[in-house]
């Protein structure tokens, strides 16, 4: 199953003069059990985009189906459905309130109407998942904890959910580059182990080159490309028309090849692009 | 969606009275106001409506925007018509237990009704065709003569401009602090009153933690270019009167002078 949008376009403040039409007929699939990464440049629709995955903003035109089901209806099936994606907002840690980091993971499971042991259960496994030790810290106020230990704290309150599908809106903006790779990691431990389908809202292309499984790209409203990465950072103008950057590796790659070395020319990883290197230089026979 | 709401009500635009420098906009609204309030001869009240409405249809907004906003004191406007319809002395019409309804107190009413209603629009269309940065500017500008009796006329412009800046962006934090809840299956705006009350607290709690760190790097951004408030402050934009100000000056003042002769001369 997955999560299909069918045309859907989305206009800010219709009939005003401020009216923006940020979607524009817009038909997507994001297929279960891949990381699918959306990527455009700011104001391309991404965090518009994903806002309407569980029905926080209702589109002026077309239909979202999660696992089948139409969630713009009423009804309680429509509801179970948009309870199946949980989505990470940008700066999440901007959202806590509990007096404690276990009150706050709480608070989304018992919204739901899980039972206490569950609720509890629920909020050790998350801790646990996102490197909180739950007797050091379970008891503390979140606005004790550094930015980082925050920023893991808001995103367990939406692991506690347990979603099938979680949606990351720029999960490692202003992070540093160590606490960057160690959340990213966590996210791919946590949807290799659950089987959890991830979609990852960035234009860092660094990150969407080591992770994503497909990438979709927006740009002014519209999706110019749907693709896995290998084809995406093929096309190079489509990506800087986008207002994107190719990944850092595949750029040097780019430039390698330009300059001669017989290259394949295909990673856009470190460890790929560092094999290639060697291969080519041992046809060179340099090696 | 919260930040649908236009706050601040000014409607951009390039009219004559959009240009009108706002001191002078302001002052002339204070003296109609008081005229407004002073002249109680029938043709003055015909012509400031005549001007209340050739103001308007001058500034280029709609009519009916304008009178929207008479919307919110409605009540005050029929309330006090009633008072005047029944306490008036004068020749009765209709009578409902001691209180009689006269013919005198219609009229009353109607005239204070109006005085109301010119009032709230004119100050609407100050509103309206006043960007919130320029109205603070100009009040700190005529408010700067108290300077000299210790009254903060800067630092009370400062607090209004910066409280205005920052509706926009509060509403807008109001409005992702309230979405990232629901995403975490918090029902805000359901149930009785006190489900609701706590359902505002996932929201406000973080919204008034947002709110002070937001001041407070404000604080520091201020400080560390050096603001000092308002001694020896000079400005990018000087106010300065061009040819539009005085010709609003003396076409108001030719209303007024016909609002004099018409009152004591007639």
């Amino acid at each position: 199953m997955s999560i299909e949008l069918k045309n859907i376009s989305y206009t800010y403040m219709p009939k005003t003069p401020f009216e923006r039409l940020a979607l524009d007929d817009i038909s997507i699939t994001i297929p279960e059990g891949k990381i699918t990464a959306i990527a455009g440049h700011t104001g391309s629709g991404k965090s518009t985009l994903i806002q309407h995955f569980n029905g926080l903003l209702k589109p002026n035109k077309g239909t979202i189906l999660v696992d089948g089901v139409d969630i713009s209806k009423k009804n309680s099936e429509a509801k179970a459905a948009r309870r199946k994606v949980g989505i990470v907002f940008q700066y999440p840690e901007y959202q806590l309130f509990e007096e404690t980091i276990a009150k706050d993971i709480a608070f989304g499971p018992a919204n739901i109407g899980c039972s206490e042991e569950e609720t509890m259960e629920r909020v050790k496994q998350a801790m646990a998942f996102v490197n909180l030790d739950y007797d050091k810290y379970a008891h503390r106020s979140p606005f004790q904890l550094s930015g980082g230990q925050k920023r893991r704290a808001a995103i367990a309150g939406i692991l506690a959910l347990q979603p099938k599908y979680l949606v990351l809106d720029e999960p490692t903006a202003g992070l540093d580059p160590k606490g960057r790779e160690s959340l990213m990691e966590k996210f791919r431990k946590f949807h290799k182990e659950r089987d959890i389908t991830i979609v990852l809202i960035s234009h860092n292309m660094d990150n969407i080159a080591s992770y994503a499984d497909n990438v979709i790209i927006l740009n002014k409203g519209k999706v110019t490309l749907e693709a896995t990465p290998e084809e995406a950072f093929s096309q190079k103008e489509l990506i800087s028309e986008a207002g994107l950057e190719l990944p850092e590796v595949k750029s040097i790659m780019n430039e390698l090849a330009r300059n001669g070395l017989d290259i394949q020319n295909e990673a856009f990883t470190m460890d790929k692009a560092v094999q290639e290197i060697i291969e080519a230089l041992r046809r060179k026979g340099k090696c | 969606m919260l930040t649908d709401i236009t706050l601040g009500q000014y409607f951009p635009g390039n009219s004559p009275i959009h240009n009108i420098d706002a001191r002078v906009k302001i002052v002339l609204l204070f003296i109609y106001i008081v005229a407004v309030f002073l002249f109680d001869n029938r043709i003055n009240y015909g012509i400031m409506t005549a001007g209340a409405v050739g103001v308007v249809l001058l500034s280029g907004l709609p009519l009916g925007t304008v009178l929207k906003s008479i919307k919110p004191l409605w009540w005050i406007i029929l309330f006090s018509f009633g008072i005047h319809l029944f306490s008036t002395p004068g020749e009765p019409i209709f009578k409902v237990w001691n209180f009689a309804m006269t013919k005198e107190g219609i009229i009353q009413g109607f005239i204070i009704s109006l005085r109301l209603v010119l009032m709230i629009a004119v100050s609407s269309l100050l509103m309206f065709t006043t960007s919130p940065l320029k109205l603070t500017d100009a009040l700190e500008s005529l408010m700067s003569p108290l300077k000299k009796i210790g009254f903060p006329a800067h630092e009370l412009a400062m607090m209004m401009t910066i409280a205005m800046r920052f509706i926009p962006t509060l509403l807008e934090e109001t409005d992702k602090i309230i979405k990232a809840q629901q995403s975490r299956g918090s029902d805000i705006g359901d149930g009785n009153f006190l489900q609701r009350a706590k359902g505002m607290i996932p929201v406000l709690v973080p919204l008034f933690i947002s709110a002070f760190r937001r001041a407070d790097e404000l604080a520091i951004a201020m400080e560390a270019r050096c603001y000092q408030g308002g001694v020896d402050r000079t400005r990018m934009k000087q106010q300065r009167l061009h040819d539009i100000d005085f010709w609003a000056g003396g076409i108001f003042g030719v209303f007024l002078i016909s609002l004099i002769v018409v009152q004591f001369v007639l």
